[in-house]
């Protein structure tokens, strides 16, 4: 027997004769004896513990992309992850639980849900948040339908600044819902210029701070949409920083919460966030933990308005999603709990700092040129006439960054994309510079 | 329950982060002041003592699979082995960034390509996606497939329908409207198995296809699936199969060769996963001959030892996850299946289904068993007719008194007060019959004394939970003081 089938002989026999049946095989014989004579096994011996540690351990060391430094964002951070997060997670009544149906057992998990919606809608500025969702793409995804079902209207208009990745996740939602994608161009400083507004505009979408690492502004935006959703796609951690958007009236605001407390683990689980007004609460999707009493009128949780859930609602659902991120949001509350809004704000800083350290010393270099003159937080793209060549140079010396692929996809030719976080060493900004300074002045 | 916002203390802090060496308001000044934050997110403010305690205390108050036995049907809510935890957590996966060029993440793609063979293999079909993010995500990944190959044949707008048996999971409809298909109901017959006649009745050219559940949701295979997926081909459509309940039949008959267009694999349900208080899962989907063209992008590519990444599928609906998917989910799959092997992947199914069709006819004299037959993975009670005024809840929550996670209660809708109940094959036979003796006690208590299950539960961490007040009055966040 596999290790985590208990049964003994005896229990089978048992069982079977329970059933009345004659032999295991007897339990399948309702499946159509042509499928299972057509059935081939993938030839694989069953493995001891001992083999397959190892040979996982092997695949895990395969990856020498670990290996170097990462300058390298574009839409995921190597933040630090403070142990405490791991510890949590690793309590196994959270992680072995699933969706909190029962609530009078479920109340761990109702309640840092109930924690983490208050964080999302303090750090965004918004009403109600729901308990996550897949990833800010789908998040960004679903924002968009929300829109449609509230708004109506076919286009939904997108920077060319916002990250190519969300981008084509976001594309394949909107061919499928017969919308149309609009592009928003950008000026010289990398922000977004909205010159007119399609009569049907169904949203605006817009990054904060965009893919350049550039900060935009908000202002005045939501007051030129009219009904049409502002739907504003965050880097949390810049919003330790950044004025929340619901301060500027966005409708949505959705964000991959990665950097939250989650390592990069080649991108996924992630971390969907999502959070909106008030009236539009019966339209959002994903889960939602509310507070109410017991019949001894004790405080407790449960999972409120899941009327416009699939379980209940069916093709008429807010969305079909069941299954979510939870354990992912359950890392973002302790993550957020731990940092407390001094400590937010000190990540968001030193990230600042050390990138405007290296920025300022990288744009010294002759040659090398910020592409945008707007405002950055702690990711920017740099200019320089042999982009690539940098970014091998780079490589050398064992850093890694945004390469000119994913720039160009934006329309921007002969950068790369660099990315600092509160982890990088003055001695790694030094290795940086040093790399560069033999390519200084090639133009 | 006090949420960490009752804890701590102004000024308090859990962790040492580095000093800054310029002044903030210097770095504050690079941002324009409009979009400068004036005022502070309000996040808690805690030791790491009271931090730890916080949410030890929590993980007290939660039933998990590792607490009990937690027979939720549907949901297959099998013992996750911690082996994978460990692997999952190794650095070399969680310290891999996806944008890395295809050299540097070759270990990362060797486990996606490994992992994408077998379950090719598993699935009989030959073309996969490990893209979506939860079984539900596959539903909607293999409803845009329909959608493009009907496009790209110039079908549409015509074949408009996506046929759904009444017994269906809720995300199946959901996902059939969200990517704007009509959803018709077929009805179920008398043994709990698709209609045919109703089925025939609704074939006709405006067919995009059918969502079938295999096992369906009452724990019945479809004895008639080679029929079933035949007509639906004739008509032109597509068959598209949830796979959620693979653990009825791992290793023993694949959905590719019963008709299957696309199907969906729950990695957090038949591969041991853990469910993570409501995710992160993963539904990767396998597909057909016909549908491969159409897959997300990028396609993982073995080039003799070497692993790379194809964009070049312009047929392709485009990316449905930004990256890969939901990879360290994989990894335990992987594992899972390593360890396992052909024959441990049988001893699944069989372990399986021997423990819901003995659940199934220990407590059928006692509990209603509307649909009265062998049963694969899970099998579905009616909690009617045990006493005046006792419904299902009431039920579940008197097990919870006993020490058991209720199974899911009114799903599927077809059965009028259902208990849908789903052992699993990681419970010892003793935790089988505990379970059977606890279920026919309250069947007792129900005539002898219903207020124990009107009242129930009684020795949870909080009594019954008024869920309609949540609504009522909705406190969906901390109020703060002068909020
Ligand atoms: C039969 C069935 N189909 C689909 C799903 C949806 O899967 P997920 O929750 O991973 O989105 C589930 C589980 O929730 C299920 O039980």
């Amino acid at each position: 027997m596999n290790p985590y089938i208990p049964h003994t002989r005896r229990d089978i026999e048992e069982m079977l004769s329970a059933v009345g049946l004659p032999d295991v095989e007897a339990l399948f014989s309702d499946i159509p004896e042509e499928v299972r004579r057509r059935f081939q096994p993938l030839g694989l011996p069953p493995r001891d513990e001992i083999w397959v540690h190892r040979y996982i351990t092997g695949l895990s060391q395969r990856s020498t992309g670990t290996k170097l430094i990462p300058f390298l964002g574009a839409g995921l951070y190597d933040h630090y992850v403070p142990p405490v997060v791991g510890h949590v997670l690793s309590r196994s009544e959270f992680y072995t639980a699933y969706t909190p149906y029962q609530p009078e057992i479920s109340q761990g998990t109702l309640t840092w849900m109930f924690e983490y919606q208050t964080m999302v809608c303090e750090l965004t500025g918004m009403e109600v948040a729901n308990a996550s969702m897949y990833d800010g793409a789908t998040a960004l995804a679903e924002a968009v339908y929300m829109a449609r079902r509230t708004v109506g209207g076919k286009a939904v208009l997108v920077p060319k600044s916002l990250n190519p990745n969300v981008r084509e996740v976001l594309a394949t939602y909107v061919w499928a819902a017969g919308l149309e994608l609009v592009d928003v161009p950008y000026d010289e400083q990398g922000q977004l210029t909205l010159s007119e507004i399609p009569e049907d505009t169904c949203a605006l979408i817009v990054q904060e701070p965009n893919f350049f690492g550039v900060v935009e502004d908000l202002s005045s935006l939501k007051e030129r949409l009219g009904k049409a959703f502002l739907i504003v796609y965050v880097n949390p951690i810049a919003l330790g920083v950044l004025e929340p958007p619901g301060k500027f009236g966005a409708d949505v605001v959705v964000g991959e919460g990665q950097v939250l407390g989650l390592p990069l683990s080649f991108g996924g689980p992630l971390l969907g966030i999502f959070a909106t007004k008030m009236e539009y609460l019966r339209r959002m999707p994903g889960r939602v933990s509310g507070r109410t009493v017991d019949a001894e009128g004790k405080e407790g949780y449960v999972m409120a308005f899941q009327t416009r859930e699939q379980h209940i609602r069916r093709e008429e659902a807010t969305s079909n999603i069941c299954t979510n991120s939870a354990l992912c949001a359950l890392a973002a509350t302790v993550y957020l709990a731990a940092l407390g809004p001094e400590g937010l704000k000190r990540i968001a800083l030193l990230s600042m700092e050390r990138a405007h350290d290296l920025a300022e010393r990288i744009f010294s270099l002759p040659g090398f040129r910020p592409a945008f003159s707007g405002p950055f937080l702690y990711e920017f793209a740099v200019s320089f006439s042999e982009a690539e060549r940098a970014v091998r140079k780079l490589r050398e010396a064992g850093i890694a960054v945004a390469g000119p692929a994913l720039l160009e996809k934006c329309g921007v030719k002969n950068a790369f994309l660099v990315a600092v976080t509160e982890k990088r060493t003055p001695e790694e900004l030094d290795l940086f510079v040093r790399s560069l300074s033999s390519l200084a002045g090639k133009e | 329950m006090p949420t960490i916002y009752a804890r701590g203390q102004k000024g308090r802090k859990a962790l040492a982060l580095p000093n800054l060496s310029r002044k903030e308001e210097e770095l504050l000044q690079k941002i324009p002041e409009g979009m400068r934050r004036k005022e502070s997110p309000r996040l808690p403010e805690v030791s790491q003592p009271e931090l730890i305690r916080h949410y030890t205390h929590l993980s007290c108050l939660n039933y998990g699979v590792d607490t009990g036995f937690y027979p939720l049907g549907s949901c297959t809510m099998k013992y996750n082995p911690k082996l994978h935890e460990d692997l999952a957590w190794l650095p070399g996966f969680t310290g891999l960034h996806p944008l890395l060029s295809e050299e540097e993440i070759q270990g990362a793609l060797a486990v996606l390509w490994e992992l994408s063979e077998y379950l090719k293999g598993i699935a009989g079909m030959p073309g996969i996606t490990l893209q979506p993010a939860a079984g539900a995500h596959g539903e909607l990944t293999g409803m845009f497939l329909i959608k493009r190959y009907f496009e790209d044949r110039g079908e549409l707008p015509r074949r408009e329908k996506i046929l759904l048996p009444d017994s269906a999971h809720g995300t199946n409809p959901a996902s059939a409207a969200m990517a704007g298909f009509r959803v018709v109901s077929i009805p179920s017959d008398r043994r709990g198995m698709v209609d045919l006649d109703a089925l025939k009745r609704n074939l006709d050219e405006t067919v995009a296809g059918i969502m079938l559940t295999v096992p369906n949701t009452l724990g019945i295979f479809e004895e008639d699936i080679l029929e079933i997926t035949k007509l639906v081909h004739e008509a032109g459509g597509l068959c598209y199969f949830d796979g959620a309940n693979l653990n009825a039949f791992l290793g023993r008959a694949r959905p590719g060769d019963m008709g299957a267009d696309i199907f969906h694999f729950n990695l957090h349900k038949t591969f041991s996963t853990p469910h993570g208080g409501g995710g992160p899962g993963a539904g990767p989907l396998a597909v057909s001959e016909p549908l491969v063209p159409y897959l997300p992008v990028p396609e993982i590519v073995k080039d003799g030892e070497k692993f790379r990444l194809n964009y070049d599928k312009p047929k392709s609906i485009g990316r449905v996850h930004p990256y890969f998917g939901n990879f360290l989910v994989m990894v335990k799959a992987l594992a899972y299946i390593l360890t396992l092997g052909d024959e441990g992947m049988r001893e699944v199914s069989a372990a399986a289904v021997l423990a819901a069709n003995y659940l199934r006819v220990r407590l059928k004299g006692t509990y209603k068993l509307p649909y009265d037959r062998l049963c694969k993975h899970e099998f579905v009670l009616s909690g009617e007719g045990l006493g005046e005024g006792i419904r299902t809840l009431d039920i579940a929550k008197r097990l919870i008194d006993y020490g058991f996670h209720p199974p899911t209660i009114y799903f599927p809708l077809i059965v009028r007060e259902a208990l849908m109940i789903e052992p699993t094959e990681t419970e010892p036979k003793e935790v089988l019959d505990t379970f059977c003796e606890a279920m026919l006690k309250i069947a007792e208590e129900a005539r002898t004394n219903p207020a124990l299950l009107k009242e129930a539960p009684h020795n949870a961490p909080v009594r019954r939970l008024d869920e309609a007040r949540a609504v009522r009055q909705p406190i969906l966040r901390e109020p703060f003081p002068g909020n």
